[in-house]
């Protein structure tokens, strides 16, 4: 009698272990330390933060370990450990104009207050592979930081507001909704759909940011500024009345400088298009304020049938946590419904022969 | 004992609240989709987080748990989540279906009727059945309002005037207590009748679209059909070769590289109590 | 400072079995339940009403009440709740004395029904087998209650609400420490 193969506790023990095996490889190799991928995975760390929605370094470099370098699984890991945490509080907005800079950069203006700083950037780069880094031992020479003022350095779109030439966002003090906590409503606060950019996955965001460009939303996109650096985070606890620092955080901000005709009752000005992110991930802040301008579209008067338009089609489908879960449950046994659909289609097959058996006779 | 570090079902208190009252609107409201703030949960989404979600805020110390995938306990899934219910709540956990206070099921209605002292909960992918005729959830939403369901029998009736038969086998739309459309989640429709009326509280989570919705016990739920093509339930016309039943819904097996198939019960307790039966009555 | 008195003696279980009863009575319009958990809430609040508000109130949900002074401390104090004097903003609502005209909470919009406010009744005692003939969703065939104590004209107004389905209010029926529950989808018939 042939009996069907199910799955049981053992089978998923067994390749739990083989996993584990597979993690560390060859034991001939001296194993990975959290600190050595924390230090030399760095942009791995600061995408993993992004994306698991959770700003920390030494978890996120350990679920990239967990992971074996899988990026979205490493997300994965740190997002459903960060729903665990207790909420203490919420943070006074950051003032980014005070952040401490390690680089900036305008595309917009060739000198301005506080100048354009490179900073540790791949571009310029030319994309040869170093050999001498595969040869252990070669130590990166000391890049002593020359000295700057960086104490006051204005938003770039700062100095067009100021001119009237770029559109001011609304101010509002009411509590901005919250996606961790209230599933998504149509039409989407702005507040609401910057949080979901922020955490969406860097390669959705990327293609979606690139289509504006090619004409799929007719976006006229200028880098107004790249900030990246670090910055304190304040929260004001209820019983003591004031605010405290409790710590910096690495963070990504983009200001895209885009067109906007104007209409019989505001003048002709520019609009913004805003990026900011967890860590050092300057495609990924751009792609976001490529993605924020695109679905400003309805609210500015225009058009919005391309994709990166579209509110809903965007935001239901940016976060891999949720995409990965989906694609991948195609692997979960199907075969109740497959059977169904067989024995439907067999039923239908039979009329239909059936059918023409009748016509032919 | 449970795991360490976690709460009682490892949900935090404020979460299995949300979910709770999101839970009691739904059986205020019978087939009513309620949104909810789905959290991340430690398994990925579409495996059965919406379900566990649910679970994790009905489930209490007394209760003895059931986890079922295609209607088999020790499907791979069903024996991760079991376990993962083990580890965070330290309950019984059963396979025989009359033991069960509480059973999740993905795509699955037990054979066994459902007595009113059981809770059946669903894993749901799409909650919503209009989904393939219309993408935009602020469209469905606003559909579902004025219980207008008209594009859902315009494409049933298509498959009729085509095919000559209703193509859908799964996830075949019910109209519950005759106000709300609803998705059965992915169940055969050979199952849908065993909604209808069922003693049993049935409820529906759905994670990665944050929904909850339930089907109150003893509550009207008809599939939709037409007058001259009524709904009928299809199962594969064989008996199932270990138990010999004839009525249960049946997984097929490909024995052979030459067209050997055999057929077995896909309800593995419901097959495994008819392997028993005969044993037990002739003793 | 008054002495308040204590919530559930086991926040995590106490709260889970209350929810279970809550929501065996919600699937059984009409059948009464028992709440098991020992708590001593300030008067004039029932063990039924308290136990359904420390498992189900939170900061989330705006509570109306007329309980007074001190049951509101007690509740704020235990669920984090805010309170609110105006009863149409509240997801719930707690009523000791006479019970608010249903007309004056928030029953919900057509595609959010689920934002219709739950209110909780304190009454004199439920009795099972006769009084109210209650059909729909959750009651194979008829379900008798008779409700001690029930406002005058409430089958009146109930049916006005069962009407705007499915908006509408639901109703947490409260006595000492029984619980029974009218969800919006029941019908009532006078006894």
């Amino acid at each position: 009698m042939y009996v069907a193969v199910k799955g049981g506790e053992k089978a998923i023990s067994a390749a739990h272990a083989w996993l584990d095996e597979t993690r560390r490889g060859d034991t001939g190799l001296p194993e990975l330390s959290v600190a050595q991928i924390e230090q030399q995975m760095a942009l791995a760390v600061d995408r993993v933060m992004a994306e698991g929605s959770c700003h920390d370094r030494f978890l996120a470099a350990l679920a990239i370990k967990q992971a074996k370098g899988d990026l979205i699984e490493a997300a994965f890991l740190l997002r459903a450990y960060r729903t665990t945490l207790p909420r203490f509080g919420a943070s006074a907005p950051l003032e980014t104009s005070r952040m401490r800079l390690r680089r900036r950069i305008s595309a917009t203006y060739k000198d301005l207050p506080g100048g354009q700083v490179l900073g540790p950037t791949f571009d310029y780069t030319h994309r040869l592979l170093d050999f001498a880094l595969a040869a252990e031992g070669r130590d990166a020479p000391a890049t002593p930081e020359a000295p700057t003022d960086m104490t006051d350095v204005p938003r770039v779109t700062e100095i067009l507001a100021r001119e009237g030439l770029m559109q001011r966002e609304a101010l509002s003090e009411s509590e901005p909704g919250d996606l961790t906590r209230e599933p998504l409503s149509f039409p989407a606060s702005r507040a609401v759909r910057l949080q979901n950019l922020a955490r969406g996955d860097e390669g959705f965001l990327l293609a979606l940011g690139y289509s504006t460009q090619r004409g799929y939303g007719n976006a006229h996109p200028f880098v107004g500024e790249i900030r990246v650096g670090h910055i304190g985070v304040e929260i004001t606890p209820p019983e003591l009345g004031f605010a405290i620092d409790i710590g910096d955080i690495g963070i990504t901000e983009c200001q895209m400088v885009n067109q906007f005709k104007g209409s019989r009752t505001e003048p002709a000005q520019f609009t913004r298009g805003y990026g900011l992110v967890f860590g050092h991930g300057e495609r990924r802040a751009m792609s976001m304020a490529l993605v924020d301008r695109g679905l400003r579209a309805r609210e500015l008067g225009e058009e919005a049938d391309a994709p990166a338009q579209q509110e809903e089609f965007v935001l239901y489908h940016s976060d891999n946590i949720e995409a990965t879960g989906f694609v991948e449950h195609l692997k979960l046994p199907h075969y109740v419904d497959f059977q169904s659909e067989l024995e439907n289609l067999r039923t239908i097959r039979r009329a239909a022969e059936a059918e023409l058996r009748e016509a032919a006779e | 004992m449970t795991e360490a570090g976690y709460n009682f079902a490892y949900l935090d208190e404020a979460t299995k609240r949300m979910i709770r009252r999101a839970i009691l609107k739904a059986v205020a409201i019978p087939g009513h989709q309620i949104p909810f703030g789905a959290r991340e949960m430690p398994l990925p989404y579409g495996w059965g987080t919406g379900g566990i979600q649910v679970t994790a805020s009905i489930l209490g110390p007394n209760d003895v748990l059931k986890v079922i995938d295609q209607g088999a306990d020790d499907t791979t899934n069903a024996v991760s989540i079991r376990r993962f219910f083990t580890r965070v709540a330290g309950i019984a956990t059963t396979e025989v279906t009359g033991e069960a206070s509480i059973i999740q099921t993905r795509h699955r209605i037990p054979e066994k009727p459902l007595t009113e002292n059981q809770i059946l909960v669903y894993q749901v992918p799409q909650p919503e059945p209009l989904f393939r005729l219309e993408p935009h959830r602020a469209e469905t939403r606003r559909l579902h309002a004025l219980a207008d369901y008209g594009l859902m029998h315009v494409r049933l009736y298509e498959d009729i005037a085509r095919l000559g038969h209703i193509a859908k086998a799964y996830d075949y739309p019910v109209m519950v207590n005759e106000r709300y459309l609803m998705s059965p989640s992915p169940i055969p429709a050979f199952d849908n009748p065993k909604m209808h009326q069922m003693a049993a509280l049935q409820l529906f989570g759905a994670g990665r679209e944050k929904r909850i919705y339930a089907v109150p016990p003893y509550t009207p739920v008809r599939s939709l059909d037409f007058e001259d093509h009524p709904f009928r339930p299809i199962r594969a016309p064989h008996a199932c070769a270990i138990c010999g039943s004839t009525t249960s819904y049946l997984d097929e097996l490909v024995t052979d590289d030459a067209g050997g198939r055999a057929f077995i019960c896909s309800d593995t307790d419901y097959c495994q109590e008819r392997q028993q039966a005969p044993k037990a009555a002739a003793e | 400072m008054t002495h308040l008195s204590p919530g559930f003696a086991d926040p995590v279980l106490d709260a889970q079995a209350s929810f279970r009863a809550i929501l065996e009575a919600m699937s059984r319009p009409g059948r009464i339940q028992r709440i098991e958990a020992r708590i001593t809430p300030p008067a004039p609040l029932c063990t039924a009403a308290a136990a359904a508000l420390l498992s189900l109130a939170d900061a989330d949900t705006p509570l109306w009440l007329d309980a007074g002074d001190t049951v509101a401390e007690w509740l704020r104090f235990h669920c984090g709740t805010p309170i609110t004097p105006e009863i149409g903003a509240a997801r719930f609502a707690l009523a000791c004395g006479t019970a608010p005209s249903l007309e004056v909470l928030d029953v919900g919009t057509d595609e959010d029904p689920q934002l219709g406010a739950t209110l909780i009744l304190q009454v004199a005692g439920l009795v099972a087998g006769d009084g109210w003939r209650l059909t729909g969703p959750g009651i194979q065939h008829e379900h008798r209650l008779r409700v001690l104590g029930a406002p005058a004209d409430f089958t009146a107004a109930w049916a006005r609400n069962h009407t705007l389905f499915p908006r509408g209010i639901d109703v947490l029926l409260c006595a000492g420490d029984s619980i029974a529950a009218l969800p919006r989808s029941v019908t009532i018939a006078e006894g």
